[in-house]
């Protein structure tokens, strides 16, 4: 008879062997700084904490993008998806965004979400931008498929970088026809849109340590609220 | 001509609406209605100042609309459509309606909702006010054209990239003052132009404009109620004094000018003002000017006599506009921090004035403020409004 571990064994998909993202700080608009790092595991529930509140709340389509990077976390914290890694943004270690995606082998990302929980300071774009900076340069990905589920979405990847058309390939999100972004293109934006400085100073990566959650919730809930008139 | 005093000041916050155009007017309007005071009294007239209803939210015949959803009827309504100016142009209307005596309480609303669209589709909404032959048909938008002025602007009057970013700090300062402006969030030196990781957080829009030097796009509105200044001791409301409106028009196409950097409407206009209100720019305390791009509010400052041409920038960085200086400009945030819904920006700016006089601005009044000045600058210049307002004690 199967003991858990064996059950266990069978249930949990290989792993790819992934280098870590180095973290890196960069200066925002308003002159905090911004550490990018990867979490571990055990940073998962502080994360989904986090996330939960955005749950209902249908403006700029946070309650899709946070449901499923909800349940993207919990695969990721119980071994139920393949190679996904999740970098977060802290400033003054306060959560400001998370965003994920896994690598679809050895060639080819496949990016997840980005939420920002600070908004009017570029976070989601430059920690998307670290997320692409991270399946180009450091796993070696030629390419990385990626969908937006919001206009603003849409307008930072698509437009910004651009990205090209690859409709052929349904994405994981839904099976959303994919765009993408080859590492031509991510080498020829990087100028514009890839910020931050390495190493991140000792006394600054230390201050990112421990993940704290922002001391404000989302204004409203509005799909919430209507459930319950 | 019959003085005319204003009454009732409100405004929405502006940023994203989730209601619609004439809503988003209800909800600066009713307020307005109500700090006015008047009680059993009905207004005679209702002015609305809107530029891309029809175009934006299918919604034209605005001021008809507004009227019957607050049931105003039977007063009498109308719409003024003058691009940006379209606030401050509303406003003198309703002005000329009071001092003729062909009304003796006017409400003037200014109400956009461009968020409706995409910001591409806001951007070629607000360029189809350029010159549709000189302009227009070659790609111009307003950014564009603030970038051409902008580089001018720099190298006759030495004017630096970092004179413009101290204009947006300021006013992102002062809109943290301001529960009512779009953009609440404190930015640096640093962080929008000194750091190396500044040129992704403030990439260029138009060369040499960086995004923080160009006002979001917001939805919002803005309301006042004007009345005889006789009408208004009896209401014993606060006087604040319509003391000079000046109005001022130059060529559609900016390449018409004998020089480009001279904002000869801006200059006409307030000379007008200061003239009907017999004061001088020494005499102002605080005033709004039409900042939808940072070079605005230098350039205007100079145009309007509070520096000599050329000066702007040096007051500036001595800290005379900021806050605590001795003229300050955009304690709102102007249009750079606290938005810029076109049809309404120019009531907001007095509506943001009115409180400054009556010492009503919280933590951002300026102290012992009594007469005022706001610049509402149409097209790229070519139509200017403004208006000296004075607190009457």
């Amino acid at each position: 008879m199967s003991d858990g571990s064996e059950l266990e064994g069978l249930l949990r998909p290989p792993a790819l062997e992934m280098p870590p993202y180095p973290p890196k700080a960069i200066t925002l608009a308003s002159g905090e700084e911004m550490v990018v790092r990867q979490i571990v595991r055990e940073e998962v529930p502080t994360l989904l904490e986090a996330i939960a509140p955005f749950l209902w709340v249908e403006r700029d389509f946070y309650d899709i993008v946070s449901a499923r990077l909800f349940a993207e976390l919990l695969a990721f914290k119980r071994y139920r998806v393949r190679d996904e890694y999740c970098l977060v943004g802290l400033i003054d270690g306060v959560l400001a965004g998370i965003v994920n995606g896994r690598a679809d082998g050895p060639d080819r990302g496949m990016s997840y979400h980005t939420l920002s929980l600070r908004r009017g300071l570029r976070v989601g774009a430059h920690l998307f931008a670290a997320k692409m900076e991270y399946h180009v340069e450091f796993l070696g990905e030629k390419e990385v498929l990626i969908v937006a589920e919001s206009p603003i979405g849409f307008r930072r990847w698509m437009i910004e970088y651009p990205l090209e058309k690859k409709f052929e390939v349904s994405h994981e999100l839904g099976g959303v026809p994919s765009w993408v972004l080859t590492s031509k293109t991510y080498f020829a934006a990087k100028p514009r849109l890839v910020a931050g400085r390495r190493p991140v100073p000792g006394a600054l990566l230390e201050t990112a340590k421990i993940i704290k959650l922002p001391e404000t919730k989302p204004d409203k809930a509005p799909a919430a609220e209507r459930r319950s008139r | 001509m019959r003085d005319v005093a204003i009454i009732g000041a409100a405004m929405t916050r502006f940023g994203r609406a989730e209601v619609s155009l004439v809503d988003l007017m209800c909800l600066s309007a009713l307020p307005a209605l109500q700090d006015a005071g008047l009680g059993d009294r009905r207004v005679d007239a209702v002015v609305v100042a809107n530029m891309g209803g029809a175009r934006i939210n299918r919604q034209t015949a605005v001021a008809s609309a507004l009227v019957d959803r607050l049931s105003l009827y039977p007063a009498a309504a109308e719409t003024v459509e003058n691009g940006p100016a379209s606030g401050s142009s509303a406003f003198k209307v309703g002005f000329q309606a009071i001092a003729s005596g062909m009304a003796d309480l006017v409400l003037v609303t200014g109400g956009e909702k461009m968020r409706a669209v995409d910001n591409l589709e806001a951007t070629d909404f607000v360029a189809s006010l350029s010159h549709p032959e000189a302009e227009y048909i070659y790609g111009v938008t307003l950014p564009s054209l603030a970038g051409l002025f902008t580089r001018l602007y720099m190298e006759r009057y030495g004017v630096t990239a970092e004179h413009l970013a101290m204009v947006a700090v300021k006013n992102h300062e002062n809109a943290l003052k301001n529960p009512f402006a779009h953009i609440q969030q404190r930015i640096t030196m640093e962080g929008i132009l000194f750091s190396p990781d500044a040129v992704v957080n403030n990439p260029l829009v138009a060369d040499p404009l960086r995004m923080f030097d160009c006002c979001p796009v917001s939805d919002g509105s803005a309301s006042l109620v004007l009345a005889s200044v006789d009408l208004a001791k009896k209401l014993g409301r606060p006087i604040v004094k319509v003391a000079g409106i000046g109005q001022a028009t130059d060529t559609h196409a900016v390449q018409e000018r004998k020089d480009p950097t001279d904002l000869l409407a801006v200059r006409q206009a307030a000379e007008k003002a200061f003239g009907r209100a017999k004061l001088a720019p020494k005499d102002i305390h605080v005033a709004e000017l039409h900042d939808a791009f940072t070079i605005l509010e230098i350039a205007e400052s100079e145009e309007a006599g509070f520096f000599p041409k050329g000066k702007g920038a040096k007051a500036l960085e001595k800290g005379t506009t900021s806050l605590s200086g001795k003229l300050p400009i955009n304690p709102s945030g102007g249009l750079k921090a606290k938005g810029h819904p076109v049809g309404a920006t120019g009531v907001a700016q007095l509506v943001e004035l009115v409180w400054q006089l009556r010492g009503e601005a919280g933590e951002r009044q300026v102290a012992g403020a009594k007469n005022a000045f706001a610049c509402n600058f149409g097209g790229f210049g070519n139509n200017v409004v403004a208006t000296v307002l004075v607190r009457e004690d």
